[in-house]
């Protein structure tokens, strides 16, 4: 009980923030200066073109890509000086789901859950509610895409972390599963998360939307 | 299902996870734990048909055939070792994981040298037999082997996590990987031909096990950092 | 002195620097050069084994040195560009690279010439030296053969900075281990450690030549990271208010 006290308080004070951040890819400036700041139960909605850098930026955030200049911090810390625990602090759905095919949901739900010591235990709920109960023990290459989308999401929410970095999450996803993602996302804004999401098109959600346009 | 999820994963829970899941791959997918013994059996067939089946001659090139076709054989697994990881994001996952990514570094080598490295020790005494090698050279083949199959390994992990998303990968791969392994394959070989000779060995086998303890410190490190710059 | 250094790592001060810096090694490195030649090969003495045939050192010797050293720069730029990201030392390793590999292919190509008259064949692999060369050829083969198949400049600046970081521990490694091979199969070396000491007049001429071909090194490597630079930063401001200045920059 004690570790779920700590992980609320620390989401309370969650802050993700960025200063000056300049990307070249190649031959190419993606964004130069751009700079925000959001606070715990905000979302930051990265908009624009194909091509125009949402996913670079949200790969620049998670600390896989290097910036030219600038720094993402976490909780007012540089996120690469302490990329452990900003790691332990967030989740990335990507567009690439980072499931192995081979194996059944269940499996791969299992090996992310012993890469993130704060997985939740109990994930059964998680499974019901992403309606992905009866398919657990299916491989995931029978699956249809969007099938596979979802038990992306089950991985989100079994990470328990206060930070959601979404890229694209509707791809593939029908009505149903759009306004579940819209749901799962402001429950999570509500209890204090932060998220930052990449989306093409315009996302209609009740909470504190700070937007980039790229 | 929530019962089998552990609930406080210590620092080698990411190790062991990394390396079950790739063994629980391959199990799934048995054709790349065989291609590369197929490999190593083939060329070592090759050998004695290119060069007559004299005796004498196949005891004298025994030693330096097996470990040549067992390093071309490693190498032949490399480059896949990161390549699905790389195409389906798992590595983008792995990257922003809490985990120590050397560590996961590890676990990866260790799996892909469970699936490719450890059968071809496994499979040497039968190829050996047939190239006339008597039982207590046998003996030393695969202490070399074990001991040799851990070093490519561990370089290769190296090789492939540089090379990971290139295109002409797999020929680049060769290329780094070679000049790298040559003291591998030059300690290796010459100590079973020495114990073949019926000469003191034991130099070859000391070195070879300080650059097995050398490349498991060392490796993991530079396979990390090079996985990092890959994937960007 | 911090600021010597930052001052040193910038571009436009590098590029400037440079240019004033490569007649300084040329000239000298030549005149060392033509010394040293002259000395090596008409006023020194006949080596009371190997006749003439060993004058070939005077090339040889340096050559072989140089492709060390050249791994070395490629190594230590690599690494202080991926500790400290400094750009220009990244430059330095790139421009370091082909150097190193024409140094190294002289060593192997006059060693080769050399074994001819001394084992009667123009390759011995029982020779440590020479084949410890060739695997370094290889490792240069590799590291640029990398560089050119990564296609962002940033990318591959920080692959090969670790390719070549891994090569260099594996230089020390080969070198005792063919040593080591090559002990096993009485191997013949030309240059054996603690042989008789070299004539003045023999060893004169080979430290200037080996001065002499560093120096030049150093040109050929400031003239190469100039352009380095300037293919890398030709997006600046600096670069382009150079090139397009009236004198056509310099």
């Amino acid at each position: 009980m004690r570790r779920r006290l700590a992980t609320e308080r620390k989401v309370l004070t969650a802050k993700l923030s960025a200063k000056d951040l300049t990307l070249i890819r190649g031959e190419r400036c993606l964004f130069q200066q751009l700079e925000f700041a959001l606070d715990a139960g905000e979302l930051l909605l990265l908009q624009g073109r194909n091509g125009s850098g949402k996913t670079s930026l949200l790969r620049a955030i998670a600390g896989l890509l290097s910036l030219e200049s600038g720094e993402v911090h976490w909780n007012d810390v540089p996120v690469l000086s302490q990329r452990q625990e900003f790691h332990g602090a967030m989740v990335w759905l990507a567009h690439r789901t980072g499931l192995k095919g081979d194996l059944t949901p269940a499996e791969n739900l299992h090996f992310e859950a012993t890469l993130r010591p704060q997985s939740k235990t109990e994930i059964a709920a998680i499974y019901e509610r992403l309606g992905i109960a009866r398919l657990k023990r299916l491989p995931l290459r029978s699956l249809s895409a969007g099938q596979q989308r979802r038990v992306a999401l089950a991985r989100m929410l079994m990470a328990d972390v206060p930070l959601w970095l979404m890229d694209e999450p509707f791809t593939n996803l029908d009505s149903d599963g759009r306004k579940l993602v819209i749901e799962l996302t402001e429950e999570h804004l509500a209890s204090g998360g932060l998220c930052v999401l990449a989306a093409h098109q315009e996302v209609d959600i009740n909470a504190t939307v700070k937007r980039v346009k790229l | 299902m929530g019962a089998d999820i552990p609930a406080q994963p210590g620092i080698l829970a990411g190790l062991v996870a990394i390396t079950r899941r790739d063994l629980l791959l391959a199990w799934k997918r048995p054709g790349d734990v065989l291609n590369p013994l197929f490999f190593f059996a083939m060329v070592c067939t090759l050998f004695p048909l290119a060069i007559g089946p004299s005796p004498a001659e196949l005891m004298f090139s025994g030693p330096g055939v097996l470990w040549v076709a067992a390093l071309l054989a490693s190498l032949l697994s490399l480059n896949s070792l990161f390549l699905s990881d790389h195409e389906d994001g798992s590595l983008d996952q792995w990257l922003t994981s809490p985990q120590p990514l050397p560590v996961l570094a590890i676990g990866k080598t260790l799996a892909h040298w469970l699936i490719s490295g450890l059968p071809l020790v496994l499979i040497s005494p039968l190829l050996a037999m047939t190239y006339r090698m008597p039982a207590g050279v046998i003996l030393v083949l695969i202490f070399t082997l074990f001991l040799g199959t851990i070093c490519l390994s561990l370089l290769g992990s190296i090789g492939a996590a540089l090379t990971v998303g290139l295109h002409r990968g797999t020929a680049l791969l060769s290329l780094l990987i070679l000049p790298l392994a040559m003291p591998v394959l030059l300690l290796g070989a010459n100590t079973v031909s020495l114990a073949a000779g019926n000469e003191a060995y034991a130099t070859g086998i000391w070195a070879l096990a300080a650059y097995a303890i050398a490349a498991l410190s060392l490796a993991p490190y530079a396979t990390a950092a090079a996985l990092r710059i890959s994937n960007e | 002195m911090w600021k010597f250094f930052h001052r040193l790592a910038s571009p436009p001060h590098f590029y400037r620097l440079a240019a004033t810096l490569i007649p300084w090694l040329m000239f000298p490195g030549l005149l060392l050069l033509a010394w040293g030649s002259y000395n090596g090969l008409f006023v020194a003495p006949p080596d009371y084994q190997q006749g003439d045939a060993y004058r070939i050192i005077y090339v040889h010797v340096p050559a072989a040195y140089l492709s060390m050293m050249a791994y070395m720069f490629m190594a230590i730029g690599g690494g202080i560009g991926l500790i400290w990201r400094m750009k220009l030392a990244h430059a330095v390793a790139a421009a370091a690279a082909p150097i190193g590999a024409a140094f190294t292919f002289l060593a192997l190509a006059t060693g080769s010439i050399w074994g001819r008259p001394m084992w009667g064949t123009w390759w011995e692999w029982g020779d440590p030296r020479l084949t410890s060369e060739l695997i370094l050829l290889f490792l240069y083969f590799g590291y640029m053969a990398l560089r050119s198949s990564i296609d962002d400049i940033a990318k591959a600046d920080k692959a090969s900075a670790v390719l070549a970081l891994v090569g260099v521990v594996n230089v020390v490694i080969v070198h005792y281990s063919v040593e080591w091979w090559s002990s096993l199969h009485q191997g013949q070396t030309i240059l054996k450690k603690g042989g008789p000491a070299m004539d003045p007049e023999m060893l004169q001429p080979l430290l200037a030549m080996i001065l002499g071909f560093t120096l030049i090194f150093g040109a050929l490597l400031a003239r190469r990271v100039r352009t380095e630079v300037l293919y890398r930063e030709r997006r600046t401001r600096w670069v382009r208010k150079m090139v397009l200045a009236p004198e056509g920059g310099r």
